[in-house]
């Protein structure tokens, strides 16, 4: 088990790097910036008018739409990575019912396609 | 007697093999300490967070710790997909679902308290379940034994997932799929409305058209027009 854990010592390494590059670009400015804060200079610039709402403005839920149809591909990958990794082992059968999942997404992504739901109007 | 050659290096590395172990395990308590500190604080602070845009940050670092336990465990598939589903696409999911409900998070923050009991409850039995869970190994090592499925440690967690998953539970599997499914035709049949009076392109329709039907060159004389 330890093994497996040194494999992701590159991983840990860039973290902590990451997070050292991270926490110094959050630091620094704090610390040798030149501070001379005013309201106007601390106020939202939005163009040059006045800011006139919350910047957490609602969204189109079409957003949403995408981003559940993008999860639920996802998830079809997911699938396929431990089916990739043993697929030797898993002989024909495993082969077919894999083929008829990916069957059955099709289906659902021929209709989504033709429902247009792919398009943004 | 001389120790020599083979003999020697048998020793040696038998002399060195204890701490390097204990160094091992150490650095495994430190990292599985590391991780659960920093998701426990990630955890309180998803609640506890006054903007909810900053909860959700905070739900995606709690994601990554415990993708890392799951590391620690042992349990490689877990932790990447915890990585790829939830903090790719579910985080993303909420981070939409806090921007598109024009809620006043302020408001609804002040009859929190009314709710603290059935939460603490919950969270109560939570831990109890898991405590029974981990109290039965503690009782009973052999519990391990007696799973459905013996756990082989020879081969990756990935590819014993693939070994059952296509093949033994390939119902639970077609399942999973025809659920998959469900989900899209509902997520589009629930939000999809075209508008109307919106000006689609028509790819196939330009494709086929043929310039000759449509353009056409004339020779103008200067001075005259097309007339």
């Amino acid at each position: 088990m330890n093994d497996l854990l040194l494999d992701y010592l590159p991983i840990i390494i860039f973290l902590a790097l990451s997070a050292i590059i991270g926490l110094a670009l959050l630091v620094a400015p704090f610390i040798i910036a030149f501070k001379n804060p005013d309201p106007e200079k601390l106020s939202a610039y939005e163009c040059g008018f006045e800011p006139f709402n919350d910047a957490r403005m609602k969204f189109d839920a079409r957003f949403y739409l995408v981003a559940i149809l993008f999860i639920i591909f996802d998830l079809e990958v997911a699938f396929l990575f431990p089916w990739a990794v043993a697929f030797k082992d898993v002989g024909w059968f495993g082969f077919w019912s894999m083929m008829i999942f990916l069957a059955v997404l099709t289906i659902g992504f021929i209709y989504e396609w033709r429902k247009g739901a792919l398009e943004w109007d | 007697m001389a120790i020599v050659g083979k003999e020697r290096l048998q020793i040696i590395s038998n002399l060195t093999r204890p701490t390097d172990e204990r160094d091992k395990m150490t650095l495994t308590l430190f990292f599985f300490y590391l991780f659960s500190i920093v998701l426990i604080a990630a955890a309180i602070m998803v609640v506890a967070s006054r903007n909810p845009v900053h909860s959700v940050l905070f739900l995606i670092l709690a994601f990554f710790n415990a993708a890392g336990l799951f590391l620690i465990a042992g349990a490689e598939f877990l932790a990447m997909i915890l990585v790829i589903v939830y903090v790719g696409a579910v985080a993303v999911l909420f981070l939409f679902v806090v921007m598109m409900l024009d809620i006043d998070f302020a408001e609804m923050r002040k009859g929190i308290l009314q709710y603290m009991p059935i939460g603490a409850l919950i969270g109560l039995i939570l831990f109890l379940e898991l405590a029974l869970l981990a109290g039965s190994w503690v009782i009973l090592p052999e519990v391990a034994d007696s799973s459905v499925l013996p756990i082989d440690n020879s081969i990756s967690n990935t590819k014993a997932l693939g070994q059952v998953l296509y093949t033994r539970y390939v119902f639970l599997f077609q399942g999973a799929g025809i659920i998959l499914l469900i989900a899209m035709v509902g997520a589009i049949v629930l939000s999809l409305h075209h508008r109307s009076n919106v000006k689609r392109q028509d790819i196939g329709k330009q494709v086929a058209r043929d310039p000759k039907e449509t353009v056409k060159t004339v020779k103008v004389k200067s001075g005259k027009g097309i007339g």
